[in-house]
């Protein structure tokens, strides 16, 4: 890179007033600030304006008032109904499920595959990979039977089993490189001590590995709390969908006027707890994120 | 290490790998097995147990189906359109985050929002933003004179392959910047002074030296985001169910498979998808080169 400045012709530098200088700098500001405000409105605006539009009622939702009317009759009418609280406690039921179950598949084969020595590590990290790349949809017929041969049909538990598909290769991938990123020091004298490994990793690295666990377990529930083509395939009866196909199916069955306004409220339900989440743990998910990409 | 601890290890390893593997041969290859399996029986969904073999008739079924090759079109051209507007606009707003502006983690923040709603909420709100009569989108672009009518966006033939793309590039474009944001911090800031310092002019430092820095990190982000595309299922299906304009390989397979329960047909289709998206891996594999950094 040092070459750029030797190879490319001798730079006229212009001599120019600070007047001007600082008149180009005000420019950009200005410029960045509008772009700024562009993107805002463009990732902010529809959960916007999906608030305003659930606290409307009537002939209101028809109107373009940007400021939310607060009448909350909606939200009223969606905690009391049972069938939509019923899909509620079953995502929360299948989400914190498949975080539970994939963390700890997860740690365990991380700690194996990020500490131990073994000849056949490359082949089961490339075999990881490639189950992660699985379309949903070429496992459908033998997930089919499978969750009839464990008797789990149209049964949430059945969920949990299919989720794993999806969530354990990436909980497994992004804890094994957090697990490299740890000093070997800190086991290596428990090691020589005859520590055994089972003990190292839960006694040494366990208790380090909090934030880790954290921005991985936040991926899955958010992966397992949005699915929707096993959860759409395998409930068969509404008081056992999840929340995804419980909004996604208001509206199918009604030839009648579409029900947006209880749609917004649904939509801003399910997804405040998220987005919640996300604004704190800000930093633990793009730390999550990038460790599972950027280096793979 | 001598030989046999070496041993000892690779048995502790093996033994930690456990619970993954039981795991993965349950949900991933059991039930892809069957599925090839299935694509050459003549099984339906009802009643399993009963079938024929039937050779590769089913598989030719599908690739004679006109309805197939529909929707590998729009499953090609869905992912081809929205993974380049993607990367163009992740680059562009990557670019604006990495600037020392005011505001930097509020606007970090925001670009969160959209990738944490689910896919299903999120096609519902551009739905009712998108509606012809009373959609927000329309209202603003008649008060702006450049429409005197809604436009019937999600009703549309030709408009509603657009529309998907669109509610697409919102919902996974934060995942572009956050990947190509990581690597963007990767750049040494010494080096873009010194071409700054020598009269290099911006949009050359760009070309010259961030993007050619960037390419494996954009390159990570395009291989996963074309492959999610390749497998998508969700939003077309809550946004138009089985409407053939929008039909993925995906919502094809399903529909086989589950609402006509051919067992036998739907395995094939769905065979179809997992070397479709087989072969785009390969192909991007290749041309990005990521295999010799994979595993490190």
């Amino acid at each position: 890179m040092a070459t750029t400045a030797s190879t490319s012709s001798p730079v006229r530098i212009k001599r120019r007033s600070s007047a001007h200088y600082r008149l180009r700098r005000r420019v950009r500001k200005g410029a960045l600030g509008v772009l700024i405000l562009l993107v805002l409105a463009y990732t902010l605006f529809p959960y916007y304006w999906a608030i305003v539009s659930s606290t409307k009622q009537g002939a209101e939702l028809y109107t373009t008032a940007f400021l939310p009317a607060l009448n909350f009759s909606y939200y009223r009418q969606l905690f009391d109904n049972p069938v939509f609280m019923g899909s509620l406690l079953n995502s929360v039921f299948v989400a914190t499920g498949t975080t539970v179950v994939s963390l700890a598949l997860g740690i365990v084969s991380a700690y194996a595959l990020g500490r131990l020595d073994f000849p056949q590590k490359r082949v089961v990290l490339m075999a990881i990979l490639m189950i992660s790349i699985f379309p949903q949809v070429a496992v459908l017929s033998g997930m089919f039977e499978l969750i009839n041969a464990l008797g789990l049909y149209n049964r949430p538990s059945a969920l949990i089993v299919t989720y794993l598909l999806s969530t354990v290769p990436f909980t497994t991938w992004i804890l094994t490189t957090f697990i490299r990123e740890f000093p070997r020091e800190l086991e290596e004298a428990a090691l020589i001590d005859g520590c055994s490994h089972f003990r190292i990793l839960t006694r040494i690295l366990l208790p380090l590995m909090g934030p880790s666990l954290a921005s991985t377990g936040i991926l899955a529930f958010i992966l397992a709390w949005n699915e929707f083509l096993f959860a759409l395939t395998f409930m068969l009866t509404d008081e056992n969908k999840t929340v995804p196909v419980a909004i996604g199916l208001i509206g199918r069955t009604t030839r009648y006027e579409y029900p947006f306004g209880q749609i917004m409220a649904a939509s801003v339900t399910v997804t405040l707890p998220l987005i919640i989440v996300v604004l704190i743990f800000q930093r633990r998910i793009v730390a999550g994120l990038t460790a599972g990409a950027v280096k793979g | 290490m001598s030989a046999k601890l070496a041993r000892r290890e690779h048995r502790t390893a093996w033994l930690f790998l456990t619970p993954l593997v039981v795991v993965m041969l349950m949900v991933a290859v059991w039930p892809l097995g069957r599925t090839f399996f299935f694509s050459f029986t003549d099984a339906y969904l009802d009643d399993p147990a009963v079938y024929g073999m039937v050779g590769i008739s089913n598989f030719i079924e599908v690739i004679n189906d006109p309805a197939w090759w529909s929707a590998v079109r729009n499953t090609l051209t869905f992912a081809v359109i929205s993974v380049a507007i993607e990367t163009l606009l992740g680059l562009g707003i990557a670019l604006l985050l990495n600037e020392a502006i005011p505001g930097r983690g509020l606007l970090r923040a925001a670009i969160l929002v959209p990738w944490a709603i689910p896919v299903v909420v999120a096609t519902k709100i551009w739905e009712w933003m998108l509606n012809d009569q009373f959609g927000v989108f329309n209202r603003i672009l008649i008060s702006l004179g450049l429409i005197d009518h809604g436009i019937a966006w999600t009703a549309s033939s030709s408009l509603i392959m657009g529309v998907v793309i669109f509610i697409d590039v919102w919902m996974t474009t934060p995942f572009m910047v956050l990947l190509i944001l990581a690597g963007l911090q990767t750049i040494p800031g010494e080096m873009m002074e010194a071409a700054e310092v020598d009269g290099i002019p911006a949009w050359k430092r760009f070309w010259s030296i961030t993007l050619p820095l960037l390419k494996p990190a954009i390159g990570v982000a395009v291989l996963f985001r074309s492959l999610d595309a390749i497998r998508m299922f969700d939003l077309a299906y809550v946004l138009a169910a089985s409407n053939q304009n929008v039909m993925t390989v995906s919502i094809y397979a399903r529909d086989r498979l589950i609402s006509f329960q051919e067992l036998g047909v739907g395995s094939a289709a769905s065979t179809w998808v997992f070397l479709l998206v087989a072969l785009v891996a390969i192909i991007l594999i290749g041309a990005l080169r990521l295999d010799r950094s994979a595993g490190e």
